[in-house]
């Protein structure tokens, strides 16, 4: 009860009175001959986990790239933190993680870290302590090469959390992790929120929906929900997330044969 | 661009540089090994590695940095490395410029080496400055670099980097003045040798080898480095915040 109430407060808090941390309008993108995205309006709140969830090929990946400002956009606006996406002062105000671990194999875990913070001009502390928040010490000397696949994404993480952002955008940052190391990330994910940090997180594990305060349901380029767990549970009636995903998109495709017809 | 994150990139590609013995060995063994080939081969004539050598001097740098540096940028093109780095606060000059200093390091430490052992062990001749030597084949190396980087926005593979190198690197070497005095080439194959780098290369290093200082070869330095400066501005063009 009490952590609904307090979701619910955020939420509003989020919605009326502080400004949008993504405001997306008319997003267009085409990679290749597809089109990728064919249309889309978001507002991502600022102050919140916010969980972009969806099947591969959805278009999460191409959302991410165009608030990070690295994909090709055909038409419409992306404003992040009140900026149009991409524009230089957000390269220090926003963290992203790509979804293969972005590090460079043939360095150790501080060397990557000590490069980023040399481009993001922070100093060897910031670097101590978000070994400590990913759970890395110790790992310094260790090449990246040799970790496993959740050291190696949690040191991509590293690297995005190193100038403290007002805003990461994470690209499935959870994918291969066991069931600790991903609990003890939302938790990380919540500390940061805490702490004033927007999150924009996104993975097609339908269960991570009960770590967000918010969910955006993407499929086919577009956004088949946008709002709170409690709020798709209460407007499908399905008793979890995989079930309000399964439950639009038959909705989403009686309404296109309703059309057709 | 700004100094410190430009010097950043340069240490961090020479860390990674540093733990890549296999590639040291390529860099450094290879080129003496080649060399030491020719001088054996022309054991009774030696005036030939006092011709040869030089040209290699200027090759072997243009030749590695090429293939070194494409083969880098495209694994940090495909592997994500790149899309972040453009999503920070680094210049896509820094990147570049980063890349070449480093290169320009390791060249002179080859430039030594292959230099040093050509003379002592090869036999060659050089009755030019050796400095200069040192400087154009540094000029070759940030050459190599900053076409490689400009190469591997053609790839989509290692494989295919690789396989730029005969495309961009090959056409040089046979018009360069090397195999064939360049007075002596067809008029358009001598017009085209005018429009590739590694010909003004060549003919700095053959001059210093005959005795020739800066007064003889700066006009051929003056080229290379223009060449350089447009090599950069096309490997920084074909860096993209954005990709498709």
């Amino acid at each position: 009860m009490c952590r609904r109430a307090r979701r619910f407060t955020i939420h509003h808090v989020g919605n009326s009175t502080v400004a949008p941390a993504i405001s997306i309008k008319g997003l267009r993108v085409v990679r290749g001959k597809n089109l990728v995205i064919p249309g889309l309006d978001l507002q991502v709140p600022a102050g919140q986990v916010v969980g972009l969830l969806g099947p591969s090929g959805s278009g999460k990946t191409t959302l991410m790239r165009a608030i990070v400002g690295a994909q090709v956009v055909e038409g419409g606006s992306v404003e992040v933190l009140g900026r149009p996406a991409g524009t230089a002062e957000l390269r220090r105000r926003v963290g992203y993680t790509t979804q293969a671990p972005s590090v460079y194999l043939d360095l150790s875990v501080a060397e990557n870290l000590r490069y980023s913070a040399a481009l993001l001009g922070v100093g060897e502390d910031r670097v101590q302590a978000t070994l400590v928040d990913v759970g890395l010490a110790g790992f310094d000397k260790r090449l990246v090469g040799t970790l496993s696949g959740g050291e190696l994404s949690r040191t991509s993480l590293a690297v995005a959390l190193l100038g403290n952002p007002e805003l990461l955008v994470l690209d499935e940052p959870t994918v291969g992790l066991d069931p600790v190391l991903r609990r003890d990330l939302w938790e990380l994910f919540g500390r940061l929120r805490d702490a004033g940090t927007s999150l924009l997180v996104s993975s097609h594990v339908m269960e991570e929906a009960v770590r967000c305060d918010r969910l955006i349901l993407m499929r086919a380029g577009g956004i088949l929900a946008d709002g709170t767990l409690a709020e798709l549970l209460a407007r499908t009636g399905a008793p979890d997330a995989e079930g309000a995903f399964l439950h639009l998109v038959d909705e989403a495709n009686a309404a296109a044969r309703g059309d057709a017809a | 661009m700004n100094p410190s994150l430009t010097l950043a990139t340069a240490g961090r590609v020479l860390h990674q540089l540093r733990r890549d013995r296999r590639t040291i060995a390529l860099l450094l063994v290879v080129p003496c090994v080649l060399l030491g080939l020719v001088a054996w081969m022309f054991n009774a004539t030696p005036q030939v590695i006092d011709r040869i050598g030089p040209v290699l001097v200027g090759f072997f740098p243009l030749l590695v940095m090429f293939i070194v540096t494409s083969v880098a940028t495209l694994r940090e093109r495909t592997g994500g490395t790149l899309e972040r780095l453009m999503t920070m606060p680094i210049g896509k000059g820094d990147f570049v410029v980063g890349y070449a200093v480093a290169f320009a390091i390791v060249s002179l430490v080859q430039a030594v080496v292959v230099v040093a052992w050509a003379i002592w062990v090869g036999g060659m001749d050089v009755t030019g400055p050796l400095w200069l030597m040192f400087v154009v084949a540094v000029l070759n190396a940030v050459l190599g670099c900053a076409l490689g980087l400009a190469a591997s926005a053609l790839a989509r593979t290692e494989f295919q980097a690789v396989q730029m190198m005969p495309a961009f690197l090959l056409p040089q070497l046979l018009l360069c003045g090397f195999i064939m005095p360049r007075d002596q080439l067809p008029q358009v194959l001598e017009w085209l040798s005018r429009v590739l780098p590694l010909t003004y290369a060549v003919d700095a290093m053959q001059k210093i080898a005959v005795g020739g200082g800066w007064e003889q070869t700066r006009g051929a330095i003056g080229v290379l480095a223009a060449f350089i400066v447009g090599a950069v501005a096309l490997g920084t063009t074909t860096l993209r915040r954005r990709t498709p």
